[in-house]
């Protein structure tokens, strides 16, 4: 229910109500971005036609990296 | 891509080799049916038993904690001849007597719909119907159905409000003090919409640490580390896992339409009594969307009346973390995906579907 899958905005309306979200895979889908501030090129979580929140790549490379260093401490 | 880092095996033996050494004696709950996914469809709970952690789903499935009133409220409104739209797996919910797929069959007009948006579409060009949409689901999902009503939709659209706050659910829980909780692995994407700050209450209050987590194998792993970190270092505060995806101040956008729109109200969750300021309504200024008042007339007959659940249905218990699907006695016999009893064995995010689909084979 709470499922939510990542996207690629790949086209935005000029409201920036509605985008193209590209899903990997050849699977493209109308999204409703009014509740996130996005651009094309954005990575989006979606959950039941809703853009939630917009995905932070950096972010999660640098949690790795930050758990992997913790990890290696507690040993 | 991100998600091929966040498999990384060497990882995840480091990370259970470490859980090992600590000789561990803990229980955790998450309370959403996508982490339950995730930790049965790899086989996590079981490992993480092996390293003296239970870890276990509470209330997270919005499906499964919906009441028999609501069921039954829904059930009228189909009977009276309004066109139901809601999401799959509400659809074979059973009530004291039908479902709204077993009224399908007999001739009701029962929609499936992905998004509130298809039965938002659906009233604008069936001026004729009187679409009501069953709104369930929690924080993650609350904001599509504000986003519709501050859309301004046609008349003959409403709404039966059933959506549900996740904090209240947490210390009811703790409150209840049926169970010894030394942890929670609180649910990614209510807490996208939601952030850090609502869950602080329970870690100050009742000394309980909390770890936001994604849903990949290796999230629920870090998550269930990062607990185990602060139990050790005797600290109780809510940590997020989940950076890529849940800013510590949450969507505020999101949360203004929630704002807008609804008003927290005590409701009834399945297996739960009253929770205070757990539930989403309508406010005023959208009265004439609201399904309940609108139909006021219709849904009289049962106003006043309480539904119990199935017999012999413990889905109450499941729910409340105090039973394994897999202890009720229903459990794959009486009970499967294709006879449910009860909401958990329907919905795929509900416990006993989850142990039957990846563990009972």
């Amino acid at each position: 229910m709470c499922l939510a899958i990542p996207g690629k905005i790949i086209e935005l309306d000029k409201k920036k109500q509605n985008a193209t979200v590209d899903y990997g895979s050849g699977t493209k889908r109308k999204a409703n971005v009014s509740l996130v501030e996005v651009k094309i090129g954005d990575y989006v979580l979606v959950h039941a036609g809703f853009a939630i929140q917009v995905l932070d790549e950096k972010e999660a490379q640098e949690t790795l990296t930050l758990f992997k260093e913790m990890l290696s401490q507690g040993e | 891509m991100i998600v091929f880092s966040l498999r990384d095996k060497q990882l995840a033996d480091d990370i259970i080799s470490q859980l090992k050494k600590s000789r561990l004696h803990l229980r955790f709950m998450h309370v959403c049916g996508t982490h339950q996914d995730t930790l049965v469809k790899h086989g996590l709970d079981v490992l993480l038993q092996n390293c003296g952690v239970e870890i276990g789903q509470g209330p997270g499935c919005p499906v499964c904690v919906t009441t028999p009133k609501e069921i039954e409220e829904i059930l009228l409104l189909a009977k009276h001849g309004k066109t139901i739209a809601t999401f799959g797996d509400m659809t074979r919910v059973p009530g004291a007597t039908s479902s709204l797929h077993q009224m399908k069959t007999e001739g009701c007009d029962v929609r499936t719909v992905y998004s509130i948006e298809d039965a938002l579409l659906l009233a604008e060009s069936n001026k004729d119907k009187e679409v009501v949409f069953m709104a369930v689901g929690f924080e993650t999902t609350a904001p599509t159905t504000a986003s519709v009503i501050l859309q301004g939709p046609p008349v003959n659209f409403s709404v039966l409000c059933c959506h549900r706050l996740i904090p209240p659910a947490l210390q009811a829980i703790v409150e209840m003090g049926e169970l010894k909780i030394d942890g929670f692995i609180e649910p990614g994407h209510v807490s996208t919409i939601i952030g850090t700050k609502p869950y602080e209450f329970i870690s100050g209050k009742y000394q309980i640490p909390q770890v936001i987590a994604g849903f990949e194998p290796l999230d629920l792993l870090m998550g269930v580390w990062m607990l185990v970190r602060q139990i050790q270092q005797g600290t109780a505060e809510v940590e997020n896992e989940y950076v890529r995806a849940v800013k510590p101040q949450g969507n505020r956008k999101a949360q203004q339409v929630l704002t807008d729109v609804f008003k927290p109200v005590d409701v009834k969750w399945r297996g739960f009594p009253i929770i205070s300021q757990s539930g989403l309504w309508l406010r005023k200024k959208y009265a004439d969307y609201d399904a309940r008042l609108k139909y006021k007339d219709e849904l009289q007959m049962i106003s006043e009346e309480e539904f119990a659940e199935p017999a012999g249905c413990l889905c109450g218990e499941v729910l409340r973390g105090l039973i394994s699907s897999k202890h009720c006695p229903l459990f794959g016999r009486e009970c499967t995906p294709e006879t449910p009893v009860g909401p958990c064995m329907v919905s795929s995010e509900g416990n006993c579907h989850i142990q039957y689909r990846y563990a009972k084979k």
